[in-house]
């Protein structure tokens, strides 16, 4: 029978606004970053191969994208057990959180670092030397709002309760009930939460730029700032990378099946 | 702690004096110009790109989590608001310099095309028009992943049953879903609005300072312009707070119903 | 002339059929129920008959009126689904009041309508109450009522009574066939609880993957189920596979045992049967003279009280037979005692077994 199981009229029009929206100005850094130097006018792919080549731009990706991955262990460490007990023990805790998670939101960052420089002048050196310690701490809050909602999204969409006192009951102590019950079941959430804090830490500019690190929005600004068409093409590129490093932790999470989180839904 | 020490630390300095002692002259200051007028525009900012970006990013999100939208736009969508959420500052402005800026390919587009120059018309990317525009780029993402979960907890039977009885799909929506929404976008948009509020870098970037937005006035003060009497900026930041707070605090409230619904 | 006519409807999903050529005729004020287990079809068919899908073949008539492309909002039939479904932002009266509502009828006319409902399914006093302050059976009262409000032409049903607990169950599916009555509407209903549909209905269709086995009134369903899969799925069945050996006399072999069945009279001979018992129609004995005709000998495996009954498993010969008998006479036969078991040529039934068929469907294996 005539049958058409397809998306509604109104989804199409709204996804495809949005998409325009959003596309188009990519779109017109791509096209902008095809431009030549010399004549300021298309084609070629000069600009890209001078960002790939340029040393400046792996070493601070590789700098950003370590950041990246502590700041995302630290949070997973200190929140998973954290919004576990708040979840089994402390559920009138929880709103308050939620309300703390939404703070560095809308703090602007530049009254963090003022202040943050003022306050901790005083701390060893190892803490400010290397980026880490300072800018890791930083960016845990900063993320603290993504981290917090997808871990609290996953943990809500299982049953603690009834897994830890099941667990319990067979022998296991709360590290493996953590680990081997809990950690696998919100592994999407977890999933999300870190590829989120990857977004943020890719992007955050203001402190570590205030703070004087070299990360890597802050060689993204720099290019800006001398050389219009591979600032253009970095753009994209860090766009890309961002957004390919996502999808792919979500391709992951997907494979190994998981339940939750930010993108599980439920249906 | 790391946000509460700063945070109090420029509360305080706000109510410092310029020779020390404690006055409450720098925030009897805010209401003059210039500061209030940043005040102003500030607001303004941040409330059309909340409304506008919670409307929009509803409409969007509830689209993409359809049953009947194939499984993979609602994971694009999310991981693309992710990136896009935090996509800010210059290469954000530099993206729409690119395409809406007097040289920017739709510009370019519809003069050349279709003979129509938005500048001629009165149109400015440099101005706040320009910035409501480029903020709705991270607003839109915002909205999108904080609705989401809340779109999730709409319960099919629900739509269901009010077909069955009858009803329209604006019916449905005017009758049952948009008021058990209400609270998550409420709360949602009051997000947006801080959020909007205390973006620096990419107004900054689009317009160097010239659109009179409150972190940039702070932005001034600190990037060495006018040192003058640095507790002015602190206090501007304390106006900041002021403001926020009292988003928070018709926040907190409208949570505690969202909750109610999702039982 | 069928009220509500089910023609041909199939639907798939991909490569799966789940409705495989259903045909129905429910005439004006009938209740029939659709019986089965998960994954049957019985809830898809239920669905395209509200029009929350539309089948890839065939067609569904109310009224005489071809109604397979309307919408569901303008189909005039009451849903009341399984769980959840009342509007969390609405009070009880208000959500009853909601189909009038849409339709544009007026205050007083609505209230009026809806007290009356409410008083029906006995909810009058917790009318202004909220979906989360309502147990689940209140939350099922408040949902037939709101299906009834706007006087649908076909109620729907959808296991309405799933999630609610055991005597909540009993006594609302009472009050749902009371009411039906009382406004003589025609109703649809999907169970997996036989009991329930056997109750309550006036016809009942019994479905497995995507097709009718065998649609009757309940009694018929109960007492002459015309296939192996209905015979398993109704009540509790005791079946023999056994050879007919003599069908001019009715007799058939099972176990090496000879056993005159009178449905067996006609058989051609070595054509392989199932013999069907009740539970209730096995007579046990102490087994006090050695061998009687027609019957099995054994012994008492288990009792399992029942309250009124208690059923026995007789185990001899290779063969587990289940008894139900009155709970007096069952204390004269305790565990371990030697028993024989009547059959009675006329009370047992007897289907085809394919030749070379596959196993009969397994449903729950620790009940038989």
């Amino acid at each position: 029978m005539r049958l058409r199981r397809g998306p509604t009229l109104s989804a199409y029009v709204w996804l495809t606004v949005a998409g325009i929206y959003f596309l188009l100005p990519l779109f017109a850094t791509f096209l902008f970053s095809l431009n030549k130097n010399s004549t300021g006018k298309c084609c070629t792919v000069a600009s890209y191969t001078w960002v790939i080549h340029n040393g400046d731009f792996w070493h601070t990706l590789k700098i950003s994208l370590l950041l990246a991955v502590e700041t995302i262990v630290v949070s997973l460490l200190l929140f998973v057990p954290t919004i576990y007990w708040v979840h089994l023990k402390l559920p009138r805790l929880r709103p308050v959180i939620a309300f703390l998670a939404l703070i560095p939101f809308v703090v602007p960052p530049i009254i963090m670092v003022i202040g943050l420089l003022k306050v901790y002048k005083g701390s060893p050196d190892w803490f400010y030397a290397k980026p880490w310690g300072f800018l890791v701490a930083s960016y845990v809050i900063l993320a603290f709002p993504y981290t917090f909602f997808s871990l609290d999204a996953g943990f809500r969409s299982i049953d603690v309760h009834t897994l830890t006192e099941a667990s319990q009951s067979l022998g296991a102590s709360w590290g493996t009930t953590l680990f081997k019950v809990i950690l696998p079941n919100i592994r999407a959430a977890a999933l999300s939460a870190a590829f989120l804090t990857l977004a943020v830490v890719l992007g955050e500019f203001t402190i570590a730029n205030l703070s004087a690190f070299h990360t890597f929005p802050l060689f993204l600004q720099y290019v800006n700032e001398t050389q219009a068409y591979p600032a253009a093409a970095l753009t994209l590129m860090s766009f890309g990378l961002t957004w390919g490093a996502m999808l792919s932790l979500l391709l992951v999470g997907r494979k190994r099946g998981g339940s939750g989180g930010v993108f599980g839904g439920a249906r | 702690m790391f946000l509460f020490l700063p945070a109090g630390n420029v509360m305080l300095g706000a109510f410092n004096g310029k020779h020390g002692g404690w006055t409450i002259a720098n925030v009897r200051l805010l209401f003059n110009h210039p500061y209030i007028d940043s005040y102003k525009t500030s607001i303004e900012v941040s409330g059309v790109t909340a409304l506008l970006g919670g409307a929009v990013g509803l409409a969007v999100a509830y689209a993409a989590l359809h049953e009947r939208t194939p499984r993979w736009v609602r994971s694009v969508l999310t991981t693309f608001s992710g990136v896009a959420a935090n996509f800010g500052g210059i290469p954000l402005a530099f993206a729409f310099i690119a395409t809406l800026g007097s040289i920017g390919i739709v510009t370019a587009f519809l003069r050349d095309q279709l003979g129509f120059n938005i500048y001629l018309h009165g149109f400015n990317l440099f101005s706040k028009t320009g910035v409501e525009i480029v903020y709705l780029y991270f607003q839109l993402p915002l909205m999108i992943l904080v609705i989401a979960p809340a779109i999730d907890g709409l319960r099919r039977e629900w739509r269901e049953a009010a077909s069955n009885l009858g009803a329209s799909s604006w019916q449905f929506w005017r009758y049952v879903g948009l008021p058990v929404l209400m609270p998550s976008i409420l709360g949602a948009i009051i997000l947006l609005f801080g959020n909007a509020f205390a973006a620096y870098a990419t107004a900054y970037g689009l317009t160097s300072g010239a659109v009179n937005l409150v972190p940039i006035q702070i932005g001034a003060y600190y990037s060495g312009n006018v040192l003058d009497n640095p507790h002015i900026a602190q206090a501007m930041a304390f106006g900041m707070f002021v403001v926020l707070a009292l988003m928070m605090m018709i926040y907190i409230p409208l949570q505690r119903r969202a909750a109610r619904w999702a039982k | 002339m069928a009220y509500l006519e089910l023609q041909n409807l199939h639907r798939d999903f991909g490569t799966v059929k789940a409705l495989n050529g259903i045909d129905i005729s429910l005439g004006e004020g009938e209740f029939l129920s659709l019986l089965g287990p998960s994954g049957c079809g019985k809830t898809t068919a239920l669905r395209l008959v509200a029009g929350f899908d539309r089948p890839n073949r065939g067609s569904i008539v109310v009224d005489g009126k071809d109604v397979t492309n309307v919408a569901p909002s303008k189909r005039d039939m009451g849903m009341v689904f399984q769980a959840y479904s009342l509007f969390p932002n609405m009070t009880a009266r208000q959500n009853v009041e909601f189909g009038l509502r849409i339709r544009g009828r007026d205050k007083a006319d609505r209230g009026k309508r809806v007290g009356d409902l409410l008083e029906l399914v006995g909810l009058g006093h917790a009318a202004d109450r909220y979906p989360h302050q309502l147990s689940g059976g209140m939350q099922q009262r408040v949902a037939l009522a709101r299906a009834l409000a706007i006087e649908p032409r076909v109620l729907l049903l959808d296991e309405p009574l799933s999630a609610l607990d055991a005597k909540v169950r009993v006594q609302l599916r009472e009050e749902i066939r009371r009411i039906q009555l009382e406004l003589g509407i025609t109703t649809l209903y999907v169970t997996h609880d036989q009991e329930e549909a056997l109750a309550v209905s006036d016809h009942v269709a019994v479905m497995y993957g995507g097709v009718i086995e065998q649609m009757g009134a309940p009694a018929e369903m109960y007492t002459a189920p015309a296939t192996p899969f209905v015979a398993e799925f109704i009540g509790t069945m005791n079946r023999l596979e056994a050879t007919v050996t003599d069908g001019s006399q009715g007799d058939v072999e099972h176990a090496g045992m000879r056993l005159r069945v009178d449905a067996a009279r006609g058989r051609r001979n070595g054509e392989r049967v199932l013999v069907l018992i009740r539970p209730e129609s096995l007579e046990l004995e102490a087994a006090t003279n050695g061998a009687a005709p027609n019957a099995f000998a054994g012994e008492v495996l288990t009792q399992t009280f029942l309250g009124p009954v208690t059923r026995l498993k007789v185990s001899g010969s290779g063969t587990n037979l289940i008894a139900d008998m009155s709970t007096a006479r069952a204390a004269a036969l305790p565990v371990g005692a030697r028993v024989i078991a009547k059959i009675p040529s006329e009370g047992a039934k007897l289907l085809s077994l394919p030749d070379d068929g596959p196993g009969l469907p397994v449903l729950d294996p620790d009940d038989q």
